[in-house]
């Protein structure tokens, strides 16, 4: 009964949560309702058992990817009410397109629902262990039978970081940054002089 | 009881919504960035949905796989249009033809 309630409820705030993410006036609202929406589908993973990924959810697309979006949508100056001016004139088409989408995956889903098409079982080798946790469970596949798999999203991480860094990142001139080498090759000799200046007379720099 | 029916049904849905949002945003990258971001969340739901209904957990860790990819897309995404509304000063999606390769 609670299991039932739960579910309801995280479904329910996370569509709401994804309506207004997309029909939000203003992007900082929308980033805020697209937070909403990806707690609640952490709430719905954890119902499922999957407690590994809901906080992965949780720390990644909250902590990492809502921010992200967050600065760059409060860094850039945009007039937000330039970009919604085609928005009533999408809205008829946009729901047409969205109403055919839904009808064929609901009828997709019911045909499943008959036992038209067989989905197969699984063979058993990645089965869920009974006597050890999810995240247990889950390192013992990662590191032994998706280890490469895994080392390739290390890498497309790598690639995304150095990706971002190389594009934004710019040389401005004028700038006067500090020039390691040419201060390391600086002696005394060149740098200070001795005088002896006679008495009376003024020394020139 | 809740079945594996409810899950699918929530995620198209949400799909339907994350395209939904493609449509009447399509001049605002940012919004439609956030919008790929909740059809990859529909995603990772029926992924882990099947992978619990199913006892197997291969599910689980190709919605990492799929976490890992919607990471690296937001960060390319967002510093493109950082770059480009740095030398346009608007990002209205309309004017990306002007870029001409």
């Amino acid at each position: 009964m609670i299991q039932l309630f739960a579910f309801y409820l995280f479904a329910a705030i996370m569509l709401v949560a994804a309506s207004l993410t997309i029909l939000s006036r203003n992007p900082v609202h929308s980033v805020l309702w697209l937070i909403v929406a990806f707690f609640n589908a952490a709430g719905l993973m954890v119902l499922l058992g999957a407690e590994f990924i809901a906080m992965l959810l949780v720390i990644v697309y909250v902590g990492a990817v809502a921010v992200l979006f967050l600065f760059v949508v409060m860094m850039l100056d945009i007039d937000f009410a330039e970009l919604r001016a085609g928005f009533i004139r999408n809205f008829p088409l946009g729901i047409l397109l969205a109403a055919v989408l839904a009808g064929e995956l609901l009828l997709g889903l019911g045909a499943v629902g008959k036992g038209g098409i067989a989905l197969g079982t699984p063979d058993g080798s990645a089965a869920v262990p009974a006597d050890i946790s999810n995240i247990q469970a889950i390192g013992q596949l990662l590191y032994t039978k998706y280890l490469f798999l895994f080392e390739a999203a290390g890498i497309i991480l790598l690639v995304a970081m150095v990706g971002a860094i190389v594009l934004t990142h710019r040389k401005r001139p004028g700038v006067r940054g500090q020039n390691v080498p040419r201060q390391n090759a600086r002696r005394p000799e060149e740098a200070t002089v001795n005088m002896q200046p006679e008495v009376g007379k003024g020394v020139q720099l | 009881m809740i079945g594996i029916e409810h899950y699918v049904a929530v995620s198209s849905i949400l799909f339907v919504l994350g395209v939904l949002g493609i449509f009447l945003n399509r001049k605002n990258v940012i919004v439609i960035l956030m919008a790929i971001e909740l059809i990859l969340l529909s995603v990772n739901l029926n992924l882990v949905a099947f992978s619990s209904f199913l006892q197997d957990l291969t599910g689980q860790i190709f919605a990492m796989f799929v976490l890992t990819v919607a990471a690296g897309e937001a960060a390319i995404g967002l510093a493109i249009l950082v770059i480009y509304f740095r030398d346009r000063g608007t990002i209205a999606v309309d004017d990306v033809n002007r870029m001409k390769g």
